[in-house]
């Protein structure tokens, strides 16, 4: 099974106290700066909408959002472009730029050190229901690549995979978690090693 | 750039309709066609406007980023998908939805759309349409797939073809209404669906269906064809028909539509309408899409000779089984409940009857309500779709519909399930009060993704939606019904002319800055399908608006007569009241930045993302004086037109239209003279003839604005060319505002 328009959300501490509307100059800035490889356009406010993507920063390869879906407030990447490589590259991807959005946005003095990665826990997300329908049979095919890129990324040590299922009209998703508090560096760490 | 793009259509084969999918399978070919570089720009432009793929802010490659424009170095190169649009930039997908009738499958479909191909968010339009937003040229022709797939296509769309056929979304169970539209306003949708008399327009034609002359829903007042439920009897048989006008419009001068007859049978709508559609495309305007409308076409005709054209035409139809075939079965139409017939809920809380009270509507079927799901600035995301769907199938037979509010109304609600519906639509964020009201802001799409915005309309409308609801509870009865409607710049898809207060976003320059500026609107009327439009009092930075809405609303409720509407007591009061009393709002305040920044966008303000580039730092200089003496003159035509000085408004409009004029021409040539011909002349050669005073996007047609009203200019002004006038006075001087701040350091005078 080709998974491709991976999403990778990394959930946030102390949601409540994040204030989304000082990221749209900061997002504005990255624009101005070009800050990565991909090809940055535009930057879009939903704060009005409940439980909604809040503010995105829409690139042409990928968006990346602080995103409060669900009510479960992250950093957000959503590749749009197909990638190519094997799935566990296209995984690690993903997880690469979320993590570097969401290190760059723990640095930003505009956002005063409130938006924090909680750490233990991240959201995969596959937007695309012809690749990857939401169902039993989409995880037993790709387990083993989630498994692969988990190990990968917390260094070897523990973590749990899980699959509620869910929604059947909603994105495959699977929940990432593990015990052991982990830096945003680290895990970037991980990944390059 | 989908990876399943290629699947989706092996995987919708025999699930869409025949023809939609030949349509598509066309339109696929068009875009490989164009991609390889075999289809010239402008007939692939076309032809996905057609198809409803409409292109979107920075499309042509760059973006002003607050300080200098930046270029965009798509992955695609120089390839376009239309004259100065770059293929890979994202655009816009307008998705049809006639008279915003909608199912279960249908919400679920545009959900799945919205979070696969634009970002997670679907936003319904003022004409009852959908949009997905920063969506990628290849990604089209699976998404149309997956909608023909659900019985819905994006057919004419944009373009100049026949838009969405609108209709009250009440229609059927409102108590008021004459009988219900929607069984003729689907068959006219299906009847006029790529039908071959209307694929020669020189603008798009908007239709729209009410059922009663009263209420807005239907907003036929402002429509290009519009049909009213009418009955009369005949032979003691109760016959319908309809009051059918046309030639209505907003855009950048709205018109109001003129009577094309009392009662038209039900049998004779799509023929007469098939009819004016050959008209329109034999006679109306092609090369200056400025005057394309079928409204310059009445207006220049007459109505009487347009009729009799029309009906001239009307004869040499040849007969079409559709036209009739229908109408039986539209007689005998009508949708059902799921759950038996309730009574109002004994008890409720607060907020419960606050939303009951703005956000329910009894129906004429005895025990039922309609329901009104309020979408802050129409937007809704994929999840909530979802559960839409879900609600929508536990409570009624899927029964909702799109309204040009930016809302949705769920009907045929039983009044018993009022309790569990509420509870469901608060659990995802769907259960705001407020529907209606002065909360519940319109605004179209503006500078955050069109490319024609001039100022932020959904940053002005979030602010103003945050600041009301916050004080919604103490709002004075009379303030809560008000509507506020916002468009980003005067070319009126926020629908500001028919609202309570309305804005549009102008730009002026301020301290060698351009500051982003929003015209008030006063005196539209929402009521009776958009019974009166409204004028423009003064133009206030983006930044004080708030302040404009508070001042004005608490006038109107400290002043205010006996039962007074708002638009009564705007006329009792009077503008230069009014003008007087915003007076001090009308300039930033000295040293304060942030008026150089629009609402949620924090980047300085500039037109840089319209058109061509200007210098701040441009000193203030007499050419701005000039153009406040214009905008005044233009106030006191207004005034005059109040009092029924119909010839001396006209007079005066005309003069401000020169005044402005003027303005740019002594940068030049300090010496012109006062001489109207020399004016115009002089204004011909150095800014039209140059394009200098071209907007980006309409071109030389604020500057013929000036030429038709200088070769009219002596003759009698009737109230129709001098309330015209008196638009177009205005928006040529916001014009020349703009010209001016392109100009930049060079014109300094």
């Amino acid at each position: 099974m080709e998974l491709q328009h991976v999403n990778v959300k990394l959930l946030v501490k102390n949601s409540e106290e994040v204030d989304l509307e000082p990221l749209i100059p900061v997002f504005h800035s990255w624009i101005q700066g070009q800050v990565f490889e991909e090809l940055l356009l535009d930057v879009a406010d939903y704060r009005h909408v409940p439980a909604g993507p809040g503010v995105v920063l829409i690139g042409h390869q990928g968006n990346y959002s602080v995103d409060n879906t669900d009510s479960r407030l992250g950093v957000r990447y959503n590749r749009k472009a197909a990638l190519d490589g094997s799935n566990q590259d296209r995984l690690k991807q993903a997880a690469r730029a979320a993590l570097t959005a969401c290190q760059r946005l723990e640095a930003e003095p505009g956002l005063k050190g409130k938006l924090r990665f909680n750490g233990q826990e991240l959201e995969v997300f596959v937007n695309d229901r012809l690749l990857a329908p939401n169902r039993e049979v989409t995880l037993e095919a790709l387990k083993a690549d989630f498994q692969g890129f988990s190990r990968k990324l917390f260094g070897g040590g523990e973590y749990s995979l899980s699959y509620s299922g869910g929604d059947p009209r909603g994105l495959f998703a699977v929940s990432v978690k593990t015990s052991k508090s982990h830096s945003v560096a680290d895990l970037l760490n991980n990944l390059a090693s | 750039m989908k990876a399943s793009n290629t699947l989706w259509k092996e995987r919708l084969a025999g699930k869409m309709p025949e023809d939609l999918a030949r349509e598509i399978d066309i339109f696929d070919t068009e875009v490989a066609l164009r991609k390889q570089g075999k289809m010239d720009e402008r007939l692939f432009a076309e032809t996905r406007l057609r198809r409803g793929v409409y292109g979107q802010r920075y499309d042509n490659g760059q973006r002003h980023n607050g300080q200098a424009v930046q270029q965009m170095p798509y992955p695609s190169g120089e390839l376009t998908k239309g004259p100065n649009t770059m293929w890979d930039a994202p655009g816009m997908q307008r998705i049809k939805i006639p008279g915003g009738g909608l199912n279960a499958d249908q919400l679920e479909t545009m959900a799945d759309l919205a979070e696969e191909y634009s970002d997670n968010i679907a936003h319904v339009t003022t004409r009852q349409d959908f949009q997905l937003h920063y969506v990628h040229i290849e990604d089209t022709p699976s998404l149309m797939r997956r909608l023909a797939a659900a019985n819905i296509t994006t057919r004419e769309a944009c373009g100049n073809s026949v838009r969405n056929v609108t209709a009250c979304p009440y229609s059927g169970v409102c108590q008021d209404e004459v009988f219900d539209v929607t069984p003729y306003s689907r068959a006219l949708a299906k009847f006029l669906l790529g039908h071959p008399d209307c694929q020669n327009f020189g603008r798009k034609f908007k239709p729209a269906f009410s059922g009663c002359s009263q209420h807005a829903c239907g907003l036929t007042s402002l429509h290009d064809v519009g049909f009213i439920a009418k009955t009369r009897s005949e032979n003691g048989t109760e016959k319908r028909g309809f009051e059918m006008v046309v030639g209505g419009g907003l855009g950048a001068v709205p018109y109001m539509a003129k009577l094309f007859d009392s009662f038209v049978p039900a049998e004779e709508i799509l023929p007469l309408t098939q009819a004016i559609a050959r008209v329109f495309a034999r006679l109306g305007e092609k090369r200056n899409r400025n005057r394309a409308r079928i409204k310059f076409l009445i207006q220049d005709l007459g109505i009487e000779k347009f009729k009799e054209l029309v009906l001239e035409e009307r004869k040499t139809l040849p007969a079409d089984p559709r036209w009739t075939e229908y109408v039986k079965d539209a007689a005998q139409f009508v949708e059902s409940a799921l759950r038996p017939a309730g009574e109002w809920p004994s008890s409720a809380s607060e907020a419960f009857k606050r939303w009951l009270k703005s956000n329910t509507r009894p129906q004429k079927q005895p025990g039922y309500v309609t329901v009104t799901v309020t979408l802050p600035l129409g937007d809704i995301t994929s999840s909530q779709l979802r559960s839409l769907a879900d609600i929508v199938r536990r409570f009624t037979r899927e029964t909702i519909r799109t309204t040009v509010e930016q809302n949705f109304v769920i009907r045929w609600v039983s009044k018993s399930d009022l309790p569990e519906l509420y509870k469901a639509l608060q659990a995802v964020g769907l259960g705001d009060p407020g529907a209606g009201t002065i909360v519940d802001v319109v605004s179209c799409p503006g500078t955050d993704t069109c490319k024609l915005g001039i100022s932020s309309s959904r940053g002005l409308a979030a602010e103003l939606r945050k600041r009301l609801a916050e004080k919604s509870f103490q709002a004075d009865e009379a303030v809560e019904n008000l509507h506020i409607k916002v468009s980003g710049c005067f070319n009126s898809c926020g629908q500001h002319h028919v609202a309570d207060l309305g804005f549009y976003g102008v730009s002026r320059k301020v301290g060698g800055y351009a500051v982003p500026h929003f015209q008030v609107v006063l005196g539209g009327e929402w009521e009776h399908n958009a019974g009166s439009y409204g004028l423009p009092v003064a133009a206030i930075p983006s930044k004080n608006i708030p302040q404009v809405v508070t001042r004005l609303t608490d006038r109107y409720v400290a002043n205010r007569t006996k039962n007074e509407t708002f638009k009564d007591f705007v006329k009792r009061t009077g503008k230069v009241e009014i003008k007087s009393l915003l007076d001090d709002l009308a300039r930033p305040p000295a040293g304060d930045r942030s008026y150089f920044s629009d609402w949620g966008d924090p980047r300085e303000y500039g037109l840089e993302d319209i058109g061509v580039g200007e210098c701040a730092g441009e000193v203030v200089s007499s050419v701005e004086f000039d153009l406040a003496a214009a905008e005044r003159e233009v106030f006191e035509a207004q005034l005059a037109f109040e009092n029924g000085q119909i010839d001396q408004a006209g007079k005066t409009a005309y003069h401000s239209m020169l005044h402005a004029a003027k303005a740019l021409v002594k940068i030049s040539n300090q010496n012109i003279s006062d001489d109207p011909d020399r004016i115009v002349s002089e204004f011909r050669t150095l800014y039209y003839d140059t394009q200098k005073f071209f907007d980006p996007f309409a071109g030389g047609k604020f500057a013929n604005y000036l030429f038709d009203a200088h070769q009219k200019s002596n003759g009698a002004y009737t109230s129709d060319s001098s309330r015209y006038l008196i638009d177009e006075a205005q928006l040529f001087i916001d014009a020349a505002h703009s010209c001016y701040n392109r100009l930049g350091t060079s014109a300094s005078a």
